[in-house]
């Protein structure tokens, strides 16, 4: 296990030794100490390391990552996980606005409640929320699963395309063109993998199903009102 | 972008660590605001008297005498203490309007920056640091605090642009956003009477609140309002002279954190700001929700 004190050895060090894995991993387990919420911690990894952060990070902790489990032991700031193309993060505390927010693949597990924006654009993610999320999550969503184990907040799934949407609590408002859609056995069998891989003993059935109408594909002056 | 701070404090024996706590605070937030720094303490009361905080840009020559021939025009005792560009006048309540007044006639380059029973404001531009520095702020106790670095965006870096704002008796606000109807409000305000000294949107936010409190709203119920009449993005920290709030816009993209304990309520802009806080780890540490009213009293 490598250790690396972030208040002593400074962030671009850090980074620098965490991508420069990615030609042949040496050190795969990395724990990062005293992290106190500094922005930008493990990102860019293009390897499959595990990379521990033993507290709060700020914002975009984890991002664009490809490959490696990366698990913040405490909350994060904002944009955490933002486009990630695969690999996992894992934060066990709370997260910021727009998490995992335009990834491509991969998957992201909130322990505790995501903000506002969770989701907003995601393109291929999967997102699973134990708790929480705020409004406007999965705004102009493409691609994906985004889980919530909780309660959603206003105008979810807005302006969606094509990601699905799986919402256990209640769910504050629903977002233009976004509708509650059948829950199917293929759905319920992606959903039980994916609460599997994100630790969560939540059981698929309690949740309901959310997606596009598909009515803003395609202008259509009688949904003028709705662009 | 701009970074917010505040404290209020529940356990009175941190009140003399007040000043070094919101200073590391602000001095974090640098990177968020690096045009001018500013500080809103609250102090301990003293019966009768009310405190004016002025600043100049002349204050070795300015300040020289300005207690004396204040005293001396309204024939009452006023005592002054200067700190850097600052100085804190202390007189009977029952004169502060007129002060206000006179100050304006004896000094007319002085600016005053806030007036109550217990508020001082400080505001500088340059960096949070350099602005700290020079008017100790770290040396500095009381109940409870607020903090602003700017980043400038609706108007000028000059001192009048720096927050903190205050309209009213010991009232403050500082902001991270930007209002879009601030000229149609500042308009408005000004025709009901309510001095507005600057350019800035920040300060028509703040004018607003106190127009609405003197129209016999409750603090909490004048940041409801604002959430209808203030058009833009918006994270407020308010501060009174035993309160503490905390309101952001609907859409709630500029960032905010907050921490309680038994000893304190704190915010921030990010969360990198509280982490020097002592119990931090232990913390009830959360996002304010969006059009939501935050309020503490002491």
């Amino acid at each position: 296990m490598q250790q690396y004190d972030l208040e002593t050895d400074g962030l671009r060090g850090l980074n620098a030794a965490l991508q420069a894995q990615a030609a042949e991993p040496e050190h795969t387990a990395w724990e990062v100490l005293n992290p106190r919420g500094s922005h930008a911690i493990a990102v860019g990894l293009n390897a499959p390391l595990d990379v521990t952060v033993r507290g709060p990070a700020g914002y975009y902790c984890g991002g664009m990552n490809q490959q490696a489990n990366v698990r913040v032991q405490g909350s994060a700031g904002p944009g955490v996980a933002e486009n990630m193309m695969s690999g996992r993060v894992i934060v066990e505390g709370d997260a910021s606005q727009y998490a995992g927010a335009t990834g491509h693949g991969g998957l992201l597990v909130i322990k505790g409640n995501a903000s506002s924006r969770c989701g907003i654009s995601m393109k291929g993610i999967d997102i699973v929320v134990h708790g929480n999320i705020g409004h406007m999550s999965a705004f102009m969503a493409q691609g994906g699963s985004l889980v919530v184990c909780g309660d959603a907040g206003d105008a979810l799934g807005d302006s969606i395309y094509e990601a699905r949407l799986f919402v256990r609590g209640s769910v504050k408002s629903l977002g233009t063109d976004c509708v509650e859609k059948e829950m199917r056995p293929e759905h319920l069998d992606l959903l039980t993998g994916l609460l599997e891989r994100a630790e969560s003993d939540a059981k698929p059935e309690e949740f309901r199903r959310y997606g596009s109408a598909r009515k803003l594909y395609n202008f259509d002056v009688d949904h003028a009102d709705e662009y | 972008m701009c970074g917010i701070v505040g404290l209020f404090l529940k356990d009175a024996s941190l009140q003399p660590e007040l000043g070094s706590m919101l200073t590391q605070m602000l001095v974090t937030m640098t990177d968020r605001g690096p045009d001018s720094a500013g500080i809103a303490i609250y102090g301990t009361e003293v019966p009768g008297q009310a405190r004016l905080t002025v600043q100049s840009d002349n204050a070795q020559h300015d300040f020289e005498t300005l207690a004396a021939d204040l005293s001396r025009a309204l024939d009452t005792p006023v005592t002054g203490r200067v700190n850097g560009s600052h100085a804190v006048l202390s007189l009977s309540r029952d004169y502060s309007g007129a002060a206000r007044d006179m100050i304006r006639a004896l000094r007319p380059d002085i600016r005053i920056m806030s007036d109550g029973d217990v508020i001082e404001i400080y505001k500088e531009t340059g960096l949070p640091e350099d602005v700290a520095t020079r008017l100790s702020l770290a040396q500095m106790g009381g109940t409870h605090g607020v903090g602003h670095t700017r980043m400038a965006t609706e108007s000028a870096v000059t001192t009048e642009g720096a927050h903190p704002f205050s309209t009213g008796a010991d009232q403050c606000l500082v902001h991270n956003g930007s209002l879009s109807n601030h000229n149609a409000l500042r308009r408005r305000l000004t025709r009901e009477g309510i001095r507005i000294g600057s350019m800035n949107d920040t300060e028509v936010g703040a004018a607003y609140l106190t127009w609405r409190m003197r129209e016999g709203a409750m603090l909490g119920e004048a940041l409801e309002s604002s959430l209808a009449d203030l058009d833009g993005f918006f994270t407020f920290v308010v501060g009174t002279k035993d309160g503490f709030g905390v309101v952001r816009d609907p859409i709630a993209c500029k960032p905010a954190v907050m921490a309680e304990t038994e000893q304190y309520v704190a915010f921030g802009s990010e969360y990198r700001a509280l982490v020097s806080l002592p119990g931090i780890d232990t913390a009830r540490v959360w996002e304010p929700e969006p059009a939501t009213v935050y309020f503490w009293n002491h």
